[in-house]
């Protein structure tokens, strides 16, 4: 891969690391990054912040028919999952048994080889996710008081924007 | 805000057109409508241009001047807009707020797409810049699979079944087949699509919209000089727009488009009705799941009950709601730009009862919903006769 | 000078296996007579989303896991392989970042074939011992090809492991001593334009892995003024589960001080990470004040032999963090067939 080397470069943090971002105004979080909360908008002051790299599946499919650079992968998952803070991303889910592969199942990120579609250019990489049986026992870094960031819970308001000075 | 009405339309057949190009599809569609609207050229104002990849796919951008360009119109002020699969639409809307406003009595408005110059895999590129570029395409998903993310949340949600879903292509293939300008005319079955070969789980080939060229073009006219031209306009009752998060998993819901729920809100209350006022509708199918969730999110059928709607036969033609008369996506074809204002098209057809084999019977109300991407931008209206 | 020692330590093991039978069916070869000659029965495969650089980076996580260290504090890491995804662009470089180790830090790569991991171990324990850094990340990791056919296709195998090294008194195991043993010998190697290795058939053995890794332990045995009884666990560089054992025999290790690093039979050879992912089999049972003699070998050829103490910290330092090496050989693995396994590893000529 030769073109869009800035913007591959540019999203290491978020694919290496799911480096994601925080309002501190809100406590909105947020991943990929953004450099405005669209909640508070010019009201809002992100930071970046890591996200949980543990969570869980809620929709998936498997996919048969590849876009360009992924049609030797195939058939492969992918899925939506929500990470442990409410935060749901859309990734590749990789090692795990078909039938381990459901709504609800637990999953922990894995580093691998996203995209590489000639031999002779650079490799994209970043994370995937495998289903494991039980969350896992890691221990947690300190969390500070975090909103939810999930809004199909029920019952559960979503953040107010804030009075608009946009 | 004045009235606004339809004067001309027209489609070109869709399908694989190796032997036409861009600008021979602009034309062919371009000229028809205006033909068919009774102006001359030097009547139209301003024109509207509805593609979405035309850079990725021939490689030519400023599509505005190149739809002047050759249809003869320069140096009239021309635009390209773009909103993925609902480029068609938001072309629409903005000839119609610039003819409503006043700023102008007589506007074209068009849509086109010329997919086929490129393989089905770099057009399965082209069009995942629809979704989030970065972090849907990017990690291996096609529009197959984010619409079957949505599927299995409808499935196991609501208890939709792959056969449901099936229904709506079976039905789009029998309105197709009776449309002389759609690229699938063959009828097929439940079984022909449960055996059609999984794309990404659960949706099937049959359940997914094809790859087509084809344009489409409407003349637009202030309300109160359309009897002028036609003898039978067609008024735009109600437009309605909303957007979403251009991604999938940042959506309230994976079980609604909620731009199409906010979209239809506002055409409605323009138009002065609600669902149970529309007798047909063009939806946006360009999976079957989608026409299962516009026929809930547009209010037609209760949330959770399009498959069995569907199965049941009441979205058929000239059955509780006819959905998809012209075959919709999936059998007339989808050239993504154009079939915004293919869906107009063939509202007009219907109210004025040039449909044919599949004409509508006691139409009042027409509603056209077109959907950019996985629902990021969605777009309503409503049509009736003026 | 101060010493070093390991403070965290990290496997990761791909989930494919083949079985050294399935090769040989496709050789029209004996299976069960190749897989007892090598003492290998299966080995795990890297899959088309897999190389050296992510065996790399997920070894590493593990081992910061362990560790429960700020990877901002640490100031070098090297990663030795054979098979770099780049020949030039640093994987060491991939590593920090995605460890979140990055700017301030030396990195780099290292190749000395299968002894570039406990190269990377030697030069971090110099770098901490001299005060140069906090702590080093020391990493083996290789996706090994085998050339079809040939009998090295039966152990190459991909894997990885690392080891974060910091002062002796934090660690879970000190580095007491190092000796390294080193010639310029041609037993096995890589032309740069060449896709699979060459070797030299039986000269593999005796002037090659034999004189080296005897060489490299005797060596320390003597200048430490000890002999084999001085050890409880003998880990040496595993290509085939026949050599280790006849190094063990003629050091004088009996078969149980040396089975407990044995994982070449399960796994195959990973190369740069073999010797050390059989330390890590043994850091995952040793007791405190156990001795472990550890002794690489790479082709070319040299062999780094290290004396190590297992210190209480082993107990606290979350040795449970992360899976054990017998828990990813023996619970989770999927087989493929050899047309499988050729499709993952590119050794199908399109690919």
């Amino acid at each position: 891969m030769r073109n869009l080397l800035p913007l591959i470069w540019r999203g290491n943090s978020e694919r290496y690391r799911l480096l994601g971002s925080k309002c501190e105004h809100c406590g909105g979080e947020f991943f990929p990054q953004r450099s405005l909360c669209p909640h508070c908008r010019r009201g809002g002051k992100i930071i970046t912040m890591p996200m949980p790299r543990q969570g869980k599946i809620v929709s998936f499919t498997l996919v048969h028919s590849a876009p360009k650079g992924f049609e030797l992968e195939t058939p492969y998952f992918l899925a939506i999952i929500e990470l442990a803070n409410g935060v749901r991303l859309l990734t590749q889910i990789v090692d795990s048994p078909a039938e381990r592969v459901k709504t609800g199942a637990f999953v922990k990120m894995v580093f691998r080889k996203i995209f590489e579609d000639d031999a002779e250019g650079i490799i994209a990489y970043g994370y995937k996710f495998k289903v494991v049986q039980t969350v896992e026992q890691t221990p947690k870094p300190a969390q500070t008081k975090m909103i939810q960031n999930n809004p199909n819970k029920p019952g559960k308001p979503s953040l107010k924007p804030q009075k608009s000075k946009n | 805000m004045r009235k606004v009405s339809i004067i001309g339309a027209a489609i070109s057949k869709f399908g694989e057109h190796w032997e036409k190009s861009l600008r021979d599809l602009i034309v062919e569609a371009g000229t028809k409508a205006v033909v068919d609207a009774g102006v001359e050229g030097k009547d139209i104002q301003a024109i509207y241009g509805g593609t979405m990849a035309s850079g990725r796919f021939i490689g030519q951008e400023h599509i505005g001047a190149l739809i002047a360009d050759h249809l003869g119109m320069n140096p009239i002020a021309s635009t390209r807009l773009e909103a993925a699969c609902a480029s068609g639409s938001v072309a629409l809307r903005a000839g119609y707020l610039a003819v409503a406003s006043g700023m102008y009595d007589i506007v074209a408005v068009g849509g086109v797409e010329k997919m086929t110059e490129v393989s089905t895999e770099e057009a399965a590129i082209a069009l995942g810049g629809a979704g989030d570029q970065e972090w849907e395409l990017f990690m291996g998903a096609t529009f197959p699979a984010l619409y079957a993310l949505l599927a299995r949340r409808h499935m196991e949600q609501f208890g939709t079944t792959e056969e449901q879903m099936a229904a709506c292509s079976v039905k789009n293939h029998d309105n197709g087949s009776k449309n002389e300008y759609a690229q699938f005319r063959n009828k097929i079955t439940v079984d022909d699509v449960m055996n059609s070969g999984y794309i990404s789980e659960p949706l099937k080939l049959l359940d997914c919209s094809p790859i087509t060229d084809g344009a489409a073009a409407v003349i637009l006219c202030a309300g109160d000089k359309a009897k002028k031209f036609c003898d039978a306009p067609v008024e735009i009752a109600g437009s309605g727009q909303a957007s979403d998060s251009i991604a999938l998993a940042q959506r309230k819901s994976l079980t609604e488009l909620s731009a199409t729920k906010e979209a239809a809100k506002q055409a409605y209350t323009q138009a002065g009705i609600t669902a149970k006022d529309v007798q047909a509708a063009e939806v946006h199918d360009c999976f079957s799941i989608a026409e299962i969730l516009a026929i809930e999110d547009l209010g037609f059928f209760k949330k959770g009950y399009g498959g069995k709607a569907a199965e049941d036969g009441e979205t058929v033609l000239n059955s509780q709601v006819s959905i998809n008369t012209s075959g919709g996506l999936k059998a007339c074809g989808h050239p993504v730009g154009a079939t915004g204002v293919k869906q107009v098209v063939e509202g007009v057809w219907q109210l004025q009862e040039k449909a044919g084999a599949r004409q509508v019977v006691g139409l009042k109300n027409f509603l056209t919903h077109n959907v950019g991407g996985s629902g990021a931008t969605a777009v309503v209206h409503v049509l009736r006769r003026a | 000078m101060q010493k070093s020692g390991i403070i965290g330590y990290g496997v990761s093991i791909p989930r494919l296996r083949i079985k050294a039978e399935d090769i040989a069916r496709v050789w029209g070869k004996d299976g069960a007579r190749i897989s007892a000659g090598l003492g290998i029965k299966e080995k795990a495969v890297a899959a088309l989303d897999q190389d050296s650089a992510t065996f790399a980076v997920e070894s590493a996580n593990m081992a910061i896991s362990r560790a429960q260290i700020d990877p901002q504090k640490i100031g070098a890491v090297f990663v030795g392989s054979e098979s770099k995804p780049y020949a030039v662009k640093p994987t060491a470089s991939i590593v920090a970042d995605a460890i979140g180790a990055t700017p301030n830090l030396t990195a780099a790569d290292l190749e000395f074939a299968c002894k570039a991991g406990t190269a990377a171990i030697q030069a971090c324990m110099g770098m901490v011992s001299s005060g140069m850094i906090e702590y080093g990340l020391a990493i083996g990791s290789d996706t090994a090809q085998g050339k079809p056919s040939d009998a090295l296709e039966y152990s190459a195998a991909g894997g990885g492991a690392a080891f974060i090294i910091g002062k002796a008194e934090d660690s879970i195991a000190v580095l007491e001593n190092t000796y390294s043993f080193t010639t310029d010998t041609p037993d096995f190697w890589r032309r740069q334009h060449a896709e699979f290795p060459e070797h030299a058939g039986r000269f593999t053995g005796e002037p090659a892995y034999f004189k080296h890794l005897i060489s490299a332990a005797k060596g320390l045995m003597s200048r430490m003024g000890v002999n084999s009884d001085f050890f409880d666990y003998f880990v040496p560089h595993q290509p085939n589960g026949k050599f280790p054992m006849r190094a063990a025999k003629i050091l004088g290790f009996p078969d149980e001080k040396v089975r407990p690093s044995i994982v070449v039979d399960r796994l195959g050879n990973t190369y740069s990470a073999s010797s050390i992912i059989g330390l890590a089999s043994v850091l995952d049972i040793a007791k405190p004040g156990q001795k472990i003699l550890l002794t690489s070998y790479g082709s070319g050829a040299g062999s780094d032999a290290f004396y190590i103490t297992v210190t209480d910290k082993i107990l606290e330092k979350q040795r449970h963090a992360g899976e054990t090496v017998k828990q990813m050989l023996e619970d989770d693995k999927e087989y493929v067939d050899y047309a499988i396994y050729a499709k993952h590893r590119r050794k199908i000529k399109s690919l």
